[in-house]
């Protein structure tokens, strides 16, 4: 047996009904790891101790009498953006500071449902909102991965960057991730990790702390793309609290899984050859294309014109939606509270002292443009172009079956980098973001390293609920591109 | 546009949010370079075209008119600051 922290989803399911080890182990391993590397890399913000061993033994009690879920007795890590009942949820902000839900998100109990066993709350970006992970209240989040003799600190990506460190860093095998812009896919990218974002409405928002609801998607992140179908099995289904949850049947995503590229139209779509992408990540594309081809794909140029706009209407939508979202944040109902003279002070005073410099910053932006005299303006005008990026989608997907681009311009920086200009941080999300204003699945797959010695990962896309051809191509791909290295063990305190 | 510094407080004030001198100094800066990298959007033409309201197109779903959740005020006031049985308490709203 191999160590058990390495081992896939799919592995260890099998060692676990074939009762070569136990989920009490596993999930004990587990711990082990994350007690020893969350000085180093600061990825879980609570471990739930007790109650994991707890759900190992419930898991390997079912496991004995050949009972079970799909990821029965599979230790995983849960972003701290799901309420999770009686364990602390904070979206990584001090406004929710001690906050301990007297609910379960429908994700993490479809989860429970299937047997899963959580280990703790994962770090994030300050309600989602980043790219880096250095926004957490909890302080940032350190990439396992560092530049080739070097050791400076990078980040994971964000806002998902406690998922994705936790995942690559073998602390947990699977973790929950959100994506409102790129959250699940970026930090995937940067830490050599498998991101998958579902269709919009493919998985319940009920019980996810709230961003931009029109885009805020929950997916998994993972070591491969067998276990991201593995996961989004459990994640995914209608959930009638959630008005925009989809009823539609939730397909075996691991079903067809190995069928192959062969036959399908992968399409390229020009525009993503974005100002400032890095010559490496171009000539791993064109790796990626290179790969498609031999494995029997057919490979067809394709245009979506409005691409550009995708990123400055964004920062309409996103934080106008925020701005709205987070108005329920005011010391009255649960979190911080710091007294005022009235109650309008003491919101103000509350919402002054427990939101970050980021949050406010969307806040702010989202006030003015829903503002009198501005919603024509900007709102609208940003709904308007997102209605022409989604039409540029449409158009394309009536050609082929899945568009492959990079996942990112570049592979990880360095902390504090990117943190001087709002702007430059926000471009890290231009080759993700298309995909959330037009409500698509998309993953991230790791494809090989950049000359830093750090991961790049490639991007697929495909239509709406059609998670099944994307998972497949992506598959396909992971093959194609071999088995990928994982970063060496630099965190842990023991041996 | 710019965002100038009485803006910056007239929109702090309309999202409850105290912002500091230094603050609104900051922000001035940084809310002047967003909007004006948002507006580039201005160069498309969205003549005669309808804003996205929905990512999926479906009919919104309705359920019967009947009670099916409640009797949670114990949950429901769980995390609360402040409060006095069932009720959040708040500083004085009404002279």
């Amino acid at each position: 047996m191999s160590d058990l922290t390495d081992l896939t989803i799919a592995e260890a399911s099998k060692a676990l009904s074939s009762k070569e080890i136990s989920s009490l182990e596993l999930t004990q391993a587990h711990l082990e790891a994350i007690g020893s590397a969350n000085t180093a890399l600061n990825a879980f913000v609570l471990t739930a101790d007790e109650q994991a061993i707890e759900m190992a033994k419930a898991s390997d009690a079912r496991l004995t009498k050949g009972e079970g879920g799909v990821l029965e007795g599979i230790p995983i890590g849960v972003k701290d953006l799901f309420c999770t009942r009686g364990v602390r949820t904070t979206a990584c902000s001090n406004i929710l500071d001690g906050f301990t839900p007297t609910y379960e998100s429908r994700v993490t109990a479809n989860l429970w449902d299937a047997g899963a066993v959580m280990l703790g709350k994962l770090s994030c970006d300050e309600f989602a909102m980043g790219s880096s992970t250095e926004t957490s209240c909890f302080g940032p989040c350190i990439n396992p991965w560092r530049r080739s003799g070097t050791a400076d600190k990078l980040v994971p990506g964000g806002s998902s960057g406690g998922s994705s460190t936790a995942v690559a860093a073998r602390l947990c095998l699977a973790a929950t991730a959100t994506d409102t812009g790129g959250s699940i896919r970026q930090p995937a990218a940067l830490t050599g990790t498998v991101g998958l974002k579902p269709t919009y409405g493919r998985c319940s928002r009920w019980g996810i702390v709230a961003f931009a609801s029109s885009l805020d998607q929950a997916g998994p992140i993972t070591r491969s793309v067998t276990d991201a179908a593995i996961m989004l099995s459990a994640m995914a289904g209608y959930d009638r609290r959630d008005t925009t949850s989809v009823d539609l049947p939730v397909p075996d995503y691991c079903a067809g899984l190995d069928e192959g590229i062969k036959g399908l139209k992968v399409g390229i779509p020009a525009e993503y050859r974005v100002e400032g992408m890095g010559a490496e990540v171009d000539a791993l594309w064109q790796q990626g294309i290179e790969w498609a081809k031999q494995a029997g794909a057919e490979i067809r140029e394709v245009s979506l014109p409005h691409t550009k706009y995708a990123l400055p209407a964004y920062y309409i939508v996103a934080p106008a939606e925020a701005s709205s979202n987070l108005a329920r944040y005011d010391g009255v109902r649960y979190g911080l509270r710091v007294p005022g003279s009235d109650v309008i002070e003491m919101y103000q005073n509350t919402r002054a002292a427990g939101f970050g410099s980021e949050v406010k910053r969307r806040v702010l932006i989202g006030t003015y443009v829903l503002s009198a005299g501005y919603y024509d303006a900007y709102y609208l005008k940003a709904q308007k172009v997102r209605a022409l990026i989604k039409r540029d989608f449409d158009r394309a997907f009536e050609d082929v079956d899945v568009l492959l681009t990079p996942t990112t311009p570049s592979p990880a920086f360095a902390l504090g980098e990117k943190s001087g200009d709002p702007v430059e941080m926000y471009l890290n999300d231009i080759l993700t973001v298309t995909v959330n204003m037009a409500g698509l699945p998309a993953v991230s797959i790791p494809a090989g390293l950049s000359g830093e010695g750090t991961p790049l990962g490639l991007q697929l896309i495909a239509n709406a609920f059609d998670e099944t051809t994307l998972l497949r191509a992506a598959r396909a791909l992971e093959e194609a591109a071999g088995p990928q290295p994982a970063p060496e063990n630099w965190w842990s305190t023991t041996p | 546009m710019k965002v100038d510094r009485a803006t910056v407080q007239h929109i702090a004030r309309l999202a409850r949010i105290t912002v500091s001198d230094d603050e609104a100094a900051r922000f001035e800066g940084e809310l002047s370079g967003i909007i004006e990298w948002v507006e580039q959007l201005e160069e498309v033409d969205t003549d005669g075209v309808e804003p996205m309201t929905r990512v999926v197109e479906m009919a919104m779903t309705q359920r019967d008119d009947e009670v099916n959740d409640g009797g949670i005020a114990d949950d429901i006031v769980a995390n609360a600051p402040e409060k006095a049985d069932h009720f959040f308490v708040v500083p004085k709203v009404v002279e």
